[in-house]
């Protein structure tokens, strides 16, 4: 049971949603719930009103138009994974929870909560994608790199309505690699995509920082063949942007071993 | 558009029926099945996502009804453990194969094999380790849950 009532709001379009979200002092736009339920049961946050998105019709599309592949930000985990359009993000969207909460995870909520290791990053900033914001300015369409600075960058009221994934990015040869303490089902002690262009490699990684990041230092590293595979690992190591997270799941020097490892596996699965 | 504030009156499609509840936006589906409706095979578990004895469907999608608005649910198709009335073949193989020791996983863990085997009537062990993974079961009737699964599976491919 949730102590804190909250009015519930559905608005049929994305213009509607941003109107909602000035009427009230602490709203929450809605994707999934799944977050937000959690987090009002155990009294983290109190919203005033929840504006449920997943009437909008542009945040529903899954589909290719013309060099993009269109995902709407309330489109369920599961449902980005059945599609099979974009196999690296079907594979990190089927390491996300349960195959049960799958079907209720938005992107826009993945990429958006609080939860630290917003697995779905990884696959858009490797591809460089696009993502669409809504808000009371209007729609505006931003590189995932500069939407998503460790946590996205929203400006007060906007939403994730789209991210745009472009198509020359869909079938490079990719890796998802999820290592867990123990449970398969588990927050990532280390969560790794990379795909390969080119000669060279670019990699994401969730778990080992309190945020998700994709590294330029460390793809040079990795793509620089003059070296041997296990000095590019090394060198990759080095250049990590902050020492790795200790909790409860693993200490520091655990997480950086288990990264050696996955990097290696990476290498050689891509054959760099 | 749709706007609730303070405690409305819904209609919730469940089981095939139309059922009018008075709700406050902030009450949970599982809350709402089990109390006004009586509906009590989906159970409180962890109330976290985490253990699937809630578990129902939504269009034919398993979800935790814990992690559900009832206001949400609202225009959707909900199906309980009690509207499978005991004709899913996942009920007949989980009896069969004494899949269950204390019961209080069982209808959570019925509802989502009812769910993948409507939409992968033959499905392959990847598939099973998928879906089945969404559930706990304290007892640990794991191996016997997998072999009625596998068994109701096995008739699907047959077919
Ligand atoms: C059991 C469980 C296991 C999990 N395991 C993992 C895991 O392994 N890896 C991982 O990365 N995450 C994991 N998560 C975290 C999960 O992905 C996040 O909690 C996510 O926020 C839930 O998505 P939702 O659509 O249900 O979000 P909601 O609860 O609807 O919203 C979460 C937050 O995002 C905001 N939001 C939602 N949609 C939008 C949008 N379109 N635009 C802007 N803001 C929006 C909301 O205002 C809120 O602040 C797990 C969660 C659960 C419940
Ligand atoms: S009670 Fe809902 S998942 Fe445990
Ligand atoms: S049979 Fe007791 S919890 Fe599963």
């Amino acid at each position: 049971m949730i102590a804190r009532n909250f009015a519930y709001l559905q608005p049929d379009t994305k213009e509607q949603a941003a109107a909602f979200y000035q009427e009230f002092a602490e709203p929450f736009y809605y994707g999934g719930g799944s977050e937000i339920i959690t987090m009002c049961r155990a009294g983290d946050i109190a919203p005033d009103a929840v504006i449920d998105l997943k009437r909008i019709p542009e945040a529903n599309v899954l589909r290719l138009e013309g060099d993009a592949l269109v995902i709407g930000g309330c489109v369920p985990l599961r449902a980005i994974g059945d599609s099979g359009l974009f196999p690296l993000l079907k594979l990190v969207c089927g390491r996300i929870a349960d195959h049960t909460n799958q079907c209720r995870i938005t992107l826009g909520g993945n990429l958006c909560g609080t939860i630290q290791y917003r697995e779905t990053a990884l696959a858009l900033l490797l591809a460089d994608a696009l993502v669409v914001l809504f808000g009371p300015g209007g729609a505006r369409a931003v590189s995932i790199h500069e939407a998503f600075d460790e946590r996205m960058r929203l400006l007060h009221g906007e939403f994730v309505l789209q991210a745009r994934i472009p198509a020359q990015a869909l079938f490079l040869p990719y890796v998802h690699v999820k290592k867990t303490a123990g449970e398969k089902i588990d927050y990532p002690l280390v969560s790794l995509s990379a795909l390969a262009c080119g000669d060279g490699v670019r990699v994401a990684l969730s778990g080992l920082l309190p945020y998700p990041f994709r590294s330029r230092a460390m793809e040079d590293a990795l793509s620089n063949r003059s070296e041997s595979r296990e000095r590019r690992v090394q060198n990759a190591i080095q250049c990590l942007p902050a020492m790795p997270m200790a909790d409860y799941q693993g200490s520091a020097e655990y997480r950086q071993f288990v990264l050696r490892q996955t990097l290696a596996a990476m290498m050689e699965v891509l054959n760099l | 558009m749709r706007r609730i504030e303070g405690k409305a009156i819904i209609e919730l499609r469940v089981n095939g029926e139309a059922r009018t509840v008075a709700v406050r936006p902030s009450d949970l589906l599982l809350d709402v099945l089990r109390n006004q409706l009586g509906l009590t095979g989906a159970k409180p578990g962890c109330k976290n996502g985490d253990c699937g004895a809630c578990t129902v469907l939504m269009d034919g999608w398993p979800v935790k009804s814990c992690l559900v608005l009832a206001v949400e649910a609202e225009g959707h198709e909900l199906l309980t453990v009690e509207g499978l009335e005991g004709k899913s073949p996942v009920q007949a193989a989980f009896v069969g194969h004494g899949a269950f020791q204390c019961g209080y996983c069982t209808p959570g863990f019925v509802m989502v094999c009812h769910a993948m085997l409507t939409h992968h009537p033959g499905a392959e062990e990847l598939v099973m380790e998928e879906w089945l993974q969404s559930n706990l079961c304290r007892c640990t009737s794991y191996s016997e849950i997998r072999d009625a699964v596998r068994a109701v599976a096995n008739a699907g491919k047959r077919e």
